[in-house]
């Protein structure tokens, strides 16, 4: 990996756990009603942003989010006030207009697909975008995510067997973030499999697993099985293991984890920068300051755009014949 | 005339050539069968999926952000309430996307009672439905309706749900479909041959080929507009699907009998419903049943009972009332039991009496 990829991606990793550590905090004050996201899943979350191909219309990606990929928006080319515009819930908010929780997206310019709250949903509308690719050609490719304990839904399995159907194999990259809890369920209480990429085999799909808190195991394994699915056009089912460094949500307090409980992948990207002398422990703190500072000069100003009004209530439901 | 299940396959085949249709597809709807009421017999974009209701949705969905324009189908109507949160998705995705995405499709499912269904072939939807926002809900009871809903459902950039009466699949049209042949013409052209086992049926369609009637239009049946079936000035009967015929078969006999005048309102759109046309029609009349088969708590003929009060309330000569199917978890299966769950001509000749029988 080159260095200036490295040092992008650390740029990325520090501004999207900046923003989600903004969103937390506002979540525990009348900023903010809820939040939910990806703090420790950054090492996986950029380098996915970074290697997509968003866009409109089937010859690029099409993205069916669960919600915590706000570094993957990022890396994607998403200004961070956007998503400061959804948690606070402001009429600008462009993904929802300031009626949907924070870290569910929608952006049609890049094929990000409606964010929903439903888990495990998205695994059976990402095969239809998949279908349409797969039958116009070409290199675009649909992305859907999901956590662990999502796979118990029988859509999980639904997603997979629709993505190997005979002469329909479909370009779709199936991911699992395993962060080893569904709230406070953990995952060696209701899973009897070893693990979830397994379960590919009985698909007769691609399947591996990579450590997700770590940078380049992440990146290149994505380059991997991302030219994988572009190339061949056919599935493959990865699974990352990742952290959870604020618990699940603000419902569950959204406080930081004991320390040394969870891989903290900016943390372990920081000591390997430094061991590679490409950062200093004092770049990192000054960067790291510089984002949270900008996280609050944006909340600021986005505080000063308009609220939705009640009549917008009636606004978009049904498209105009 | 045309069967309702050859209009709906007349309509999706204009809809493959001259609409954009790019996906008709569910459980057997593709070859060899082309749907169990073979109303997707020789389509072009027809296809099988898996059997699979959730999978059907979801990807009829992912079609539709990704740009295409499909029709998918779920065999029975019985057998859709396990994609409810699916089609809440579906309804609310244009609007919680503040109108970025539009969701271009139409799910068809056939419904109701009236083919000795039993317990799993008969339920109603219409009322569930009606409880989903974002969709339109079309429920025709002609041939030519049903031709003409589909092609609007097509052309709708919202999400469609075609629902259409297992009753009345089978019944022939009293008005002909533009562009449409001769009967006998008709079935040699469109009718896929048919054979005593799957194997023989696969078999003889082997080479078979649909020779489409080249004069179909885009004849179209707009949303949210009622048909007055018949006129009259004692009562209106507000109705759909298989009910519509069962009015008119109680209004001739109350005229004969009674000399009662019915004007019947066919709703063909359940939402958003042709508010104007219903409430005039009361106005005129000043009495008025609505009529379904659907079980009768939380009825979608509920609402319309509740509209109808808001806004006509004092213009009523009589209690308005509501005859739905009975208040019980099934239809069941001998005659018996199918004829007291369902509304019949004889409970609505009752009902009408009734009403028209109250004084002001
Ligand atoms: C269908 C459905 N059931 C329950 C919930 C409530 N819920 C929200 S998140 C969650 C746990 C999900 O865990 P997992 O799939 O592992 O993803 P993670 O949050 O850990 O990333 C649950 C049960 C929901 N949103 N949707």
């Amino acid at each position: 990996m080159k260095k200036d990829v490295k040092l992008k991606i650390f740029d990325l990793m520090v501004t999207a756990r900046c923003l989600e550590e903004r969103m937390i905090k506002m979540s525990k004050s009348a900023d903010g009603h809820f939040w939910l996201g990806g703090p420790g899943e950054e090492a996986f979350n950029v380098p996915l942003g970074m290697l997509s191909r968003p866009g409109r219309g089937v010859e690029y990606d099409y993205f069916h989010f669960h919600y915590r990929n706000a570094a993957t928006m990022l890396a994607m080319g998403m200004d961070p006030r956007d998503e400061l515009r959804q948690a606070n819930n402001r009429a600008t908010d462009p993904f929802s207009g300031g009626r949907n929780f924070v870290n569910h997206f929608a952006r049609v310019e890049w094929n990000v697909c409606p964010v929903t709250s439903t888990i495990q949903t998205q695994w059976l509308i990402a095969p239809g975008t998949a279908r349409a690719q797969k039958r116009h050609g070409g290199e675009g490719i649909t992305i859907v995510t999901c956590g662990d304990a999502g796979t118990a839904e029988g859509d999980f399995h639904i997603g997979l067997n629709w993505a190997t159907q005979p002469g329909w194999d479909l370009p779709l990259l199936f991911i699992v973030t395993n962060n080893r809890y569904g709230i406070s369920t953990s995952y060696d209480q209701v899973h009897g499999a070893g693990n979830i990429a397994e379960m590919a085999r009985g698909y007769g799909m691609e399947f591996g697993i990579v450590d997700g808190t770590d940078v380049e195991a992440s990146y290149s394994k994505l380059e991997e099985v991302m030219d994988f699915v572009r190339k061949e056009r056919r599935p493959y089912l990865l699974e990352a293991s990742v952290s959870r460094l604020y618990g699940h949500s603000s419902s569950s307090g959204a406080n930081r984890v004991p320390e040394d409980s969870e891989t903290d992948p900016l943390e372990e990207w920081v000591k390997k920068l430094i061991k590679a002398k490409l950062l200093t422990r004092k770049d990192y703190q000054a960067k790291y300051e510089a984002e949270t500072q900008r996280m609050n000069e944006y909340l600021k100003e986005v505080k000063q755009e308009p609220a939705p009004t009640p009549e917008s209530i009636y606004d978009h439901i049904y498209k105009d014949a | 005339m045309a069967t309702m299940a050859q209009a709906i396959r007349m309509a999706l085949h204009y809809g493959e050539e001259n609409l954009g249709v790019t996906d008709v597809f569910g459980e057997d709807v593709g070859p060899p069968l082309g749907g169990v009421f073979t109303a997707s017999q020789g389509l072009k974009t027809a296809w099988n999926s898996p059997l699979d209701e959730r999978g059907i949705i979801g990807t009829a969905l992912g079609l539709a952000l990704a740009g295409q324009r499909p029709v998918c189908e779920i065999q029975f109507g019985d057998y859709i309430f396990n994609t409810i949160d699916l089609l809440k998705i579906v309804g609310n995705t244009h609007w919680s996307c503040i109108g970025q995405f539009e969701v271009p499709l139409v799910c068809m499912t056939i419904v109701g009672a009236g083919i000795h269904g039993s317990i799993y072939h008969s339920h109603s939807f219409e009322s569930v439905a009606a409880h989903i926002p974002g969709w339109k809900i079309v429920l025709p009871s002609t041939p030519i309706d049903a031709y003409g809903l589909m092609i609007s459902a097509i052309k709708d950039p919202n999400p469609v749900m075609f629902l259409y009466p297992k009753a009345l699949i089978r019944v022939k049209g009293e008005q002909r479909i533009p562009g449409e042949p001769d009967e006998k013409i008709l079935k040699r052209m469109i009718d896929a041959p048919t054979g005593p086992t799957l194997a023989h049926i696969e078999q003889a369609r082997v080479d078979w080929k649909p020779e489409w009637p080249s004069g179909l239009t885009d004849y179209q049946v707009p949303f949210s507009k009622a048909n007055i079936v018949q006129e009259g000035t004692d009562i209106t009967v507000v109705t759909y699907a298989r009910h519509v015929f069962m009015a008119r078969q109680a209004a001739a006999q109350l005229k004969e009998s009674d000399g009662v005048s019915v004007e019947i309102v066919d709703l063909r759109t359940l939402y958003p419903w042709d508010r104007e046309t219903v409430m005039n029609s009361i106005r005129k009349t000043g009495r008025v049943l609505v009529l379904n088969e659907d079980t009768p708590v939380c009825n979608f003929g509920e609402h319309i009972l509740r509209e109808i009060i808001t806004e006509c309330f004092y213009e009523l000569h009589a209690r308005p009332r509501l005859l739905a199917g009975a208040d019980v978890p099934g239809v069941g299966l001998h005659e018996i039991l199918e004829l007291a769950s369902i509304p019949q001509v004889q409970n609505i000749v009752d009902e009408i009496r009734g009403i028209c029988a109250e004084e002001p």
